[in-house]
Parts: structure tokens; sequence; C-alpha cells
């Protein structure tokens, strides 16, 4: 991204008043909107880089003002990449919005590998006509996400489409972070015997999002948990090394798929206890609306740990301690199956299996 | 809830609240508990009735602890016999 | 929440389970049909089946109206929405049934088909007002329970005038249903399973009432028990069956006294009958040609009518040879005596309609009854089986 633009003094100026050398006129961001102009490459794009992105992200790296970042090789350890595609609708819901969103996404992505996130990119694919107010609400919001998580976005990238071609913003983000050595976190690592620690409450996202879905247009108080989980990760990994096994955030499908997704890649069955698991009654009151399963609604600020047995009550305390964790719950254990079935024991006193969401999760009818 | 015009209302169900039809129900009042299906109220819940039936299964517990101390005794069904 | 979490206490749950235990008699067996979605999916979620005694048996009828739905009504919609270029708008799910040429709502979509999904048939309405250079169709199934809102939604459209608004009217009636699974021709192929009594649907008898199933009792002997959608209802249900048939009775009664009365929802029935009229004949997946068990749209609101203003024929279309649908929907197979079940059918590539809803027999039982069928064993008991 280049920085320097030099452009002569603009002839809108009032003729009674000496005009500045290298004045540029700024961009209308009050009542300005995304035009092809700005995908070109040319002074516009550059203009609205800096004015927007440039402006609301600064950092070193940035204010280098190359196309790419150049960064120092950790000394210990091993890189993590994980890299995201943000294309919620609608862009701003209760609690927050696509940029923040992109932002906690990649680095929870990271941290579920027990790194510590260092850097991002975002790449923006911006619609033709989407307001600059807008455009620059979301970069604020995300600027604003990256540093309380200590995460600064070093280098990035802008198109545009045509009208009707893009949902208003779509931003896909990639970090990079560093696992220590002898931190070995991955969805193989699960054990029969291990037991499941989840961080809090499921299904606020989703329903947050649907909220503001105009056909369903409910008052909610539901609010998303879009959170960075970098720190809370490190609370665990301190409070029992090497006990953590596995780490992912439920994030699309829910946390029935994430645990099923597990089960697969280690090999083993679950047995879950309904009654554990933390749901809001809010979200599970607009579920019942809906005829949706809490299990299945995506969370973007939640963690769920397999971790060795022993150590359970240590991690879990670790968890309760942090903001992110206070409602952290013990809610299941891992079991041997050769059929790898999540297994949930209800709250009526049955026992049904959890299995994998099948399609979009369509609402019942009778 | 809330009565709101064209035959709209406003129904909690544990804190969310939302809008949908009463046009399929006769004589609604605020206060009232509904049964909402596909965004339409289809019916009301009778209040009496509701506690009739929860105080029948509190009575299986009660017959069970009989039984559970005396030889079997047959209980009576308090639903409605209709034909 | 009120109304909802009393229903589904486990404690009761338990209670309920020991009277059953307790009343049936050990040397026979009672089996017993419930021909409602909802009553599927609360036996399975909630894990019903674990609380009763082994030798009650529950068997799904034919309850989910996405499941009875036949290829060919399929065919119309998406040929609406590919061929004329009609908003098609349906209920959830609808959208994954499948259909002819491998096609269903969804995959129409992904071709280009303009098929939107709605919660309310008001929903589809409201597109029609904002589309008003667009053909909007409404494509309406299900049983008693949402025809009602049809109903409403056809008056609405004639008040308002709105020409570009149709229904294309695939409800269906629960009472023919039930009838056909116990008196029609095809039981001498498929055989039938001796049913006890039947759980009477809950949101369907709230609009319909008692009175109509007082026929089955009589014509058939069958008691019947009108059960709400909790799983404590239908538990305090299969209750009263148990002692209906061990004291010899065929009567129907109401254990949903708090939302069903005998007559029912008088209201929404009356405008029921003012926009729609029997079909003398109608295909339910499975069951062949129904008499008198499906609706049409009245003359006097034919302007409203997908089928009249499209010119749409019938064309009946044949299940997969492998498909035990029709078996499963009567209650005579079960989902594992399937072939295919769980394996070229599954919920992701449905095969036939009752894995597509999750009130369908296959899909509730391939989502949360499958485990039955297979030990799980957990760690503590290995390590106690091991010396």
């Amino acid at each position: 991204m280049r920085t320097d633009i030099d452009q002569p003094a603009s002839g809108e100026a009032p003729a009674h008043r000496p005009v500045k050398k290298n004045y540029t006129r700024p961009l209308d961001i009050k009542h300005g909107r995304i035009d092809m102009g700005h995908g070109a490459g040319g002074k516009a794009a550059a203009q609205l880089i800096d004015e927007l992105f440039v402006a609301a992200f600064d950092n070193p790296y940035l204010r280098q003002g190359d196309d790419g970042a150049v960064l120092p090789l950790p000394g210990q350890g091993r890189l993590v990449v994980a890299t995201d595609a943000h294309v919620v609708s609608p862009l701003f819901f209760p609690g927050g919005d696509v940029g923040c969103l992109s932002v906690h996404g990649t680095v929870n992505d990271v941290a579920m590998s027990g790194a510590t996130p260092l850097w991002l990119s975002a790449s923006f694919i911006l619609e033709e006509g989407f307001p600059l107010i807008e455009l620059q609400r979301i970069v604020r919001s995300m600027a604003k996400a990256a540093q309380e998580a200590g995460v600064p976005i070093v280098t990035g990238d802008t198109k545009v489409v045509e009208k009707g071609k893009g949902d208003g913003v779509f931003i896909s983000t990639t970090g990079i972070g560093v696992v220590p050595p002898g931190v070995e976190i991955s969805g193989r690592n699960a054990r029969a015997g291990d037991v499941l620690l989840l961080s809090g409450t499921v299904g606020d996202h989703g329903v947050a999002v649907l909220s503001q879905r105009e056909s369903l247009a409910f008052e909610t108080t539901i609010e998303s948990d879009t959170a960075a989980l970098h720190t809370l990760v490190a609370a665990m990994l301190a409070a029992a090394p090497g006990a953590v096994r596995v780490l992912r955030d439920p994030t699309r499908g829910g946390l029935a798929t994430t645990l099923n997704e597990i089960a697969r890649q280690s090999g083993v069955g679950m047995l879950l206890q309904e009654a554990a698991i933390p749901v809001r009654p809010q979200v599970d009151a607009a579920c019942e609306l809906l005829g949706l399963d809490p299990l299945y609604v995506a969370n973007e600020g939640k963690l769920v740990a397999v971790c060795a047995p022993e150590a359970a009550e240590a991690v879990l305390a670790a968890m309760r301690a942090h903001p992110l964790g206070a409602e952290a719950a013990r809610i299941g254990e891992v079991t041997t199956d050769p059929h790898h079935f999540v297994q949930m024991a209800t709250r009526f006193g049955g026992r049904r299996v959890v299995d994998w969401l099948s399609g979009e999760q369509l609402p019942r009818i009778c | 809830m809330e009565l709101r015009p064209h035959d709209q209302a406003v129904v909690d169900l544990g804190g969310i609240r939302k809008e949908i039809s009463i046009a399929l129900v006769a004589d609604v009042k605020v206060g009232d508990y509904v049964i909402v299906h596909v965004g339409h109220a289809i019916g009301t819940i009778d209040p009496e009735e509701a506690e009739r039936t929860l105080a029948l299964f509190a009575e299986m517990a009660r017959l069970n602890e009989e039984r559970d101390s005396k030889p079997h005794a047959a209980g009576s069904v308090g639903a409605e016999v209709l034909s | 929440m009120k109304y909802i979490d009393e229903f589904r206490d486990g404690e009761l749950a338990k209670q309920i389970g020991a009277r059953i235990a307790a009343e049936v008699h050990p040397d026979r067996s009672y089996s017993f049909m419930e021909f409602c979605g909802g009553h599927t999916h609360a036996i399975s979620r909630y894990g019903v089946m674990e609380l009763l005694p082994a030798n009650v048996k529950m068997v799904h009828g034919p309850g989910c109206p996405v499941c009875v739905l036949p290829i060919g009504r399929i065919d119309q919609a998406i040929g609406l929405a590919l061929a004329q270029g009609a908003i098609v708008c349906t209920y959830g799910d609808t959208m994954r049934v499948p259909a002819s040429e491998s096609l269903s709502l969804i995959r129409a979509k992904a071709r280009g088909g303009d098929i939107r999904m709605v919660y309310s048939a008001a929903d589809a309405l409201a597109l029609a007002r904002q589309n008003p250079q667009r053909e909007v169709v409404f494509f309406a199934i299900g049983f008693e329970t949402t025809t009602p809102p049809t109903a409403l939604t056809l008056q609405l459209a004639k008040r308002e005038g709105l020409g570009n608004f149709s229904v294309l009217c695939c409800h269906v009636l629960t009472p023919s249903a039930i009838t056909h699974i116990l008196e029609s021709p095809e039981v001498r192929e498929f055989g039938t399973v001796p049913i006890d009594g039947f759980v009477g649907p809950a949101h369907v008898s709230i609009v319909i009432g008692s009175g109509p199933y007082e026929h089955f009792a009589e014509e058939y002997r069958k008691p019947v028990v009108i059960a709400g959608f909790e799983p404590l209802d239908v538990m305090q249900a299969i209750l009263m069956l148990v002692r209906q048939v061990n004291e010899g009775r065929a009567h129907v009664e109401n254990q949903f006294t708090r939302a069903v009365t005998t007559e029912g929802n008088l209201k929404a029935q009356a405008l029921v009958s003012e926009v729609f009229e029997l079909r003398p004949s109608f295909e339910w997946r499975g069951l062949g040609e129904v008499p008198y068990s499906a609706l049409k749209i009245r003359e006097a609101y034919a302007d409203f009518d997908a089928e009249r203003r499209f010119s749409l024929t019938y064309r009946p279309v044949a299940d997969n040879k492998a498909c035990e649908c029709g078996a499963i929907l009567r209650g005579v197979k079960k989902p594992t005596d399937c072939k295919i079940f769980g394996t070229v059918c599954t919920p992701e590539n449905p095969v036939g309609s009752c894995m597509v809803s999750s009130e369908g027999a296959c899909a509730a039982h391939y989502s949360y009854g499958r485990f039955h069928d297979i030990p799980v064993v957990t760690a503590t008991a290995i390590e106690e089986a091991t010396p």
C-alpha cells in the first residue's frame, strides 16, 4: 500500500483563500460511497486505504508502506497460520459487527493450537455503492478489536466488485502465531476418560444475528459473544501444562458439530450431560420459538477443551477466574466408541445421539 | 402480551418478545397464554386445566410411593372421557 | 418458560415411567401409533423410549406433512420457480425433499430458482406486496394446524386484490391418513402392524378438536388419547392408553385438556371452510391415492390458486425402488429395516422424505436413536472389566 499521495491543489477551493500546497480533498466519509474507482489501484484507491484503513489500523508495519509486511522470525517454537472469511449478514448485529468478528475469529483459530497470535492481515471485498460511513464503522471496530487483543493488522488488500455482486463487505483475515515447544494441542489427541470443558453459554451469537434478520424481527436482549480467546487459552495452559489436549471454538454448526469433529478426528465417542451445558434462558426461548436446537447454533467467543481428568479441576478454576470463562462448566467426558457417537444424557432422563448438523439448520414445522 | 392493530399481538416467551398474528383465535386478552405455530396463535392455554394436568403428574409420584409401600392400588384417570 | 419447563421435568418423567411399568401386563406387548411430527420429535429428542418398559412400543405413523408430500408436487413447485420465474416460498423442511432429476427446492435454488424459506404464510404475502412485478407462489403444505394461516393469507390477498400472489395448496387431513392406514388395499401387500391405540396429535387437535377421532374409537375399537407435545404429556398419554387397553375400553380421551376442547378452534375452522374444499383424491407419498384426504382452493378464490393460474397438471412419480418410506409411514417397517438407511440415505443425502424432516421417522432415528442399535462402552466400564 502506498501512502505518498502528491496532488495539486483542488479546483473547488474558494478563490479568496490561498490553497495549501499538497492539498487533497479528503474522503467524504459522511455521504460518500464505494465506487469502482476505489478498486482500480489508482489514486482513489490509495486515498481510501490511507484515510480509512491505515488511519484506523496504524502501526509501524503498515507505516512501512510496502505491499507486504516484513516480520521478525520468532526465536523458538513453531509457526501457526490460520485464515477465515467473514460473510455474516447482517453486517451489524447486537454485540458486534463483521469487523470485530473478523479479528476475533482468526485470533481464536490461531489460539486453538495453543499459539500466541502475533499478526493479522485483512483483505476486503467491497461492493460498489457501499456507504463509506458504514465502512469506517466496521474498520474502526476492527482496529479496536485488534488493539484490545494486542494483535496488529500489518498488511491487507481491497477490491471492489460491481453492485449486486457482493453483500456490502466480505472480509478475509489471516493470522500468524507462535506455539511454544512442547505444546501439542490437536483434535487428534482426545482419549477415553478425558474431561470435556466448555467456557460459557452456547447459542448467543447465532440468536443475536438471527434477531436482526428482517423476516424474524423479535426484540431480544441477547448479544453476540464475539471475543478474542487467546488470553483465556494462555491462562488454561499455564494452570496445567500438558493437560489440555484439544481446543476448539464452536462457530458455525455449533457445539454439536465441533464435538463430532473432534470425536471423529480422535477416533473416540463422547457422553454429554445436558443439564450441565449452560444456555441463557432467552437463547433457549428464542430457539424454542424458531424450532432450533442451541447445540447447533453458532458461537464466536466460546471454546471447548478436552483435558486430562486429573487436571480438570485446575483448568476449570483457571477458566472461571478469567472474564471470558466465568460460566465455564464441565459438560461431559470422552468415551471409547468405534462409531464415534456423541451421546447426551438428557435432562429428561433419557439418552440421545447428538449428531452432525445436516444442511443448514432449518426450523421444524408440524 | 400486548395487543397490536390488525390482529397482531406481542407475545413473550422467556424474555424473547415477538409479534405474531392472533387472527385465528377468538377473544384473546392481555395476560393470556397462547400456543404459537408458524407465526400465528392457534389456541389459548386454559390455566386451570394446565394446573390440573400438573397435579395429575404429581399424583403419579404419590401413587408410586404408595405402591412401593403396599400392594398395587389402581389409580384414577383424571382426564376427560369423551365417548 | 412457563407451561413448557414444568412439562419436561425429569423427576416426574421417572414417576410416570414407573407407573407405566407397574401397570403393563408383563405377558403382552403394547403398540401405540403416534402421527404428530411434534410427538415424533419429542420422543426422540428427550429419549422417552428409555423410560418406558420393553413391552411398550411406539410406532411412527404419517405425522410429518413433509414426509407425505409426493415427488410430483415438489416437481410442480420447482417448475414454477425454474420455468415460470416465480418467487416460490415455503417452510423450511420442504426445501430439502428429494424430487425428480436429482433436484430438490434447495438444489433448484442453486440453479437459479428464486426459492425462499419463510417462517409464516404472512411472510409470503409480504413478499408479494414488496415485489408487484413478480409472481409470488406460496407452496402450502401441512396438516390442519398450518391450514388456517394459509386460509387467512388467501382472504387477505383477495381483500387487497393482490394480483401477483397465489397458493399451491397441498394441505392434507389427519383423520384420512389414519383411516387409510387401517383399511387400505395396500395393507394386503405390506401387512399391518397390530396397533393397540393411537396417540392423538397435539397441534392438529387444538384446531379440529377431539370430536373427529371418535370415529376411530367406534369403528375400529381402538383407544385414542390426544396428547400435548411436551414429553410428560406423551408419557401420560401412553399411561392412559395402557389403562384403556388393560380395561378393554376404546374411547377418545383428552390428555391435552389445557389446549384442546371437543369442538376445537371454531374460528379457525370457519376460516378454512370458507376458503378451501375437499379434493376427491390426492396422492400421498408412500400411501398412493387417498380419497377425501386433502384440500383445494374454492372457486371464490380461484384467482389465487396456483394450479389454475399456471395451468399445472399433476404427474405422479414413483419413489426410488430401494426406498421403504411407504412401509415406514404405515408403521409396517422400521427405519432400520430399510436397506439404504444410514448408508445411501442419510440426512445429508436423503433418498426418501422420511429422512428429510427432523420429524420423519428415519431422520429422527438417525439423529437421536441410532445408538440404541449399537452398544457403547465407556472407559470406566473397560476398567471395571479388566482385572
